[in-house]
């Protein structure tokens, strides 16, 4: 895990010995216990997270700290959850939010 | 006897925690982050004193003292709405409602955001996610990257990337926009940047301090500023260049600059591409305010406190009874201010609520945070004081018109 910061000039060392496995989109990845799943999936160098319900673009994250929603993806099932407010645990089964079909949107002229 | 809720975790809930629990009454702390001590988790910069200031260690220590104080910190827990019913404040959560007849709103603040095309790509961020990336997760954000938007926060973050070895290529401007017009003139960054200067040990505090005291000069500093910037920790720090457009397929490859006039205008046929595996956006910081929007205080825009914020005084009360608010939902400061007025609010909640006369401490406390303001290693603006100033005239208007209504 190259992307992680193991020493730090004023911040020390990282304790990076409790690694536990996840599941990104049915690919494993590994982790650090309790840090957040935005951060576990830098550091295996995903940075895109979902794919933009409309137009299909890809996402990552923007804000990092809860904000801006723009990293939500599915956590065992459940939709919308911020990938940068939630710890990683044992055999999470994270998966992205796709392009949705746009049969609900409102196509009238002055929405473009 | 009902507990006193206090939503967010960080130096301003948590010191108000402290206060009130010391003074025996419950506390109950709601935050929706993994961890507490809100945005203090990622600072880290030295003190002109020669200390580090370790948002980590400094969170630590808050939350260790409210624990041991019998504070309840509930952490993983977004509140989504409140409401006043009879004489209780009403929290709504995903899982549970709460209940109590004192409630400090202390949310800090948001990152505003520069709409440049390409920002939506995967590697661009804000220069905040990018901070909490490498302080508290202790991952780099990438190997190399631009910060578009020159201020306080991106200064001080493009150092705490250096120190963990993540190369910073330039901090440099948004092109000049409607949306982006203050953070995109270089005579604008420039006024704001002097009050930076203290903070770089290099040839930027010389330059900063001496050409700029004039306006002339100012214009003229900005007319010959290097075309290349000047360093600041080593980082080029551009004022003449902007970025026009983030580039990349599927992911942050780079930006296109371009080269600008004093006043912000691009200069044609200066485009060249700069490579970056990320990108920050660095757009300032706003109170984040929606929880006392949504429960009806009346809001003033205060350009020197950084937005909106919701009309109280300075005893921390806001317009509506029961409510308080304290730390940067009342304006943009460093973390020590919002502690000390989380403080002062702790001791509002305490005398209101009956419990013991606080009046003298409410006193020394509200000296407290003006002593700490004057003393700021950090400020976001310059004339915050007169920011509390206004606030405080506002303040008064309101219990006039209070006043006039109960006479009438
Ligand atoms: C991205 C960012 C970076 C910053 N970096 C610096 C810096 O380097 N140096 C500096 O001096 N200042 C910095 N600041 C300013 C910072 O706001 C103050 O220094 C200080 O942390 C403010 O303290 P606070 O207690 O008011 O708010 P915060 O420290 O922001 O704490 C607020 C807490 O409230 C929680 N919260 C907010 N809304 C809800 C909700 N609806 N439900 C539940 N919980 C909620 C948040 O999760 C957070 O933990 C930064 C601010 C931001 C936004």
């Amino acid at each position: 895990m190259t992307k992680r910061i193991i020493d730090h000039p004023i911040l020390g060392k990282l304790d990076d010995t409790d690694i536990i496995s996840f599941t990104f989109n049915n690919k494993e990845y590994r982790g650090l216990k309790n840090e957040s799943l935005a951060a576990a999936l830098l550091a295996n160098g995903v940075r895109t997270l979902r794919s933009h319900e409309e137009s299909g673009a890809p996402r990552g994250i923007y804000c990092n700290i809860g904000h801006c929603f723009e990293c939500r993806v599915t956590v065992d099932g459940q939709q919308g959850v911020r990938a940068c407010l939630t710890p990683i645990k044992e055999n999470m089964v994270v998966t992205s939010n796709e392009k949705l079909l746009t049969t609900v949107r409102d196509w009238r002229p002055e929405n473009e | 006897m009902s507990k006193v809720i206090i939503i967010g975790a960080g130096p301003a809930g948590l010191s108000a925690a402290i206060t009130i629990a010391e003074n025996g009454l419950e506390v109950l702390v709601l935050d929706e982050y993994m961890i507490a001590g809100g945005r203090l988790l990622g600072q880290l910069y030295e003190e002109p004193n020669g200390n580090w200031w370790n948002g980590i260690k400094e969170s630590k220590q808050l939350y260790e003292k409210a624990l041991d104080l019998g504070v309840k910190i509930q952490l993983h827990t977004a509140v989504s709405n409140l409401e006043k019913i009879d004489s209780s404040w009403v929290i709504y959560t995903a899982t549970e409602t709460y209940y109590t007849s004192h409630l400090l709103l202390a949310t800090g603040a948001t990152e505003a955001p520069l709409p440049i095309p390409g920002w939506t790509l995967p590697g661009v961020m804000s220069v905040g996610a990018a901070q909490v990336m490498t302080n508290v997760h202790r991952v780099k954000p990438g190997n190399r990257g631009v910060i578009i938007g020159v201020n306080v926060l991106s200064s001080a973050i493009a150092m705490e990337l250096q120190l963990a070895g993540v190369q910073v290529a330039c901090i440099t401007l948004p092109k000049m926009s409607l949306v982006t017009k203050e953070s995109g003139n270089p005579m604008n960054v420039m006024n704001s940047l002097l009050h930076v200067s203290h903070m770089a040990p290099s040839a930027f505090v010389k330059f900063g301090s001496k050409l700029m005291k004039i306006e002339f000069m100012k214009k003229m500093g900005i007319t010959f500023f290097p075309k290349n910037g000047v360093k600041m920790w080593d980082i080029p720090i551009m004022l003449r260049k902007a970025v026009i457009e983030i580039y990349g397929d599927n992911e942050v490859e780079g930006v296109t600059m371009a080269t600008i006039s004093p006043t912000g205008e691009v200069i044609p046929g200066t485009e060249e591409k700069v490579q970056a595996d990320f990108v920050c956006i660095a757009g300032g910081l706003y109170p984040l305010a929606e929880l006392a929007a949504v429960a009806g205080c009346p809001f003033y825009h205060i350009e020197e406190l950084g937005g909106y914020v919701p009309l109280h005084n300075e005893r921390m009360e806001t317009a509506l009874e029961g409510l308080y608010v304290a730390g940067n939902i009342t304006g943009i400061e460093g973390a020590k201010v919002a502690a000390s007025q989380g403080v002062a609010a702790g001791l509002s909640i305490v005398h209101n609520n009956g419990t013991s006369n606080q009046e003298q401490n409410i006193k020394k406390a509200i000296q407290d945070i003006e002593h700490t303001r004057d003393n700021a290693f950090i400020q976001f603006h310059p004339a915050v004081k007169e920011g509390k100033q206004k606030l405080q005239h506002y303040w008064e208007e309101h219990l006039n018109t209070v006043k006039d209504m109960v006479g009438n």
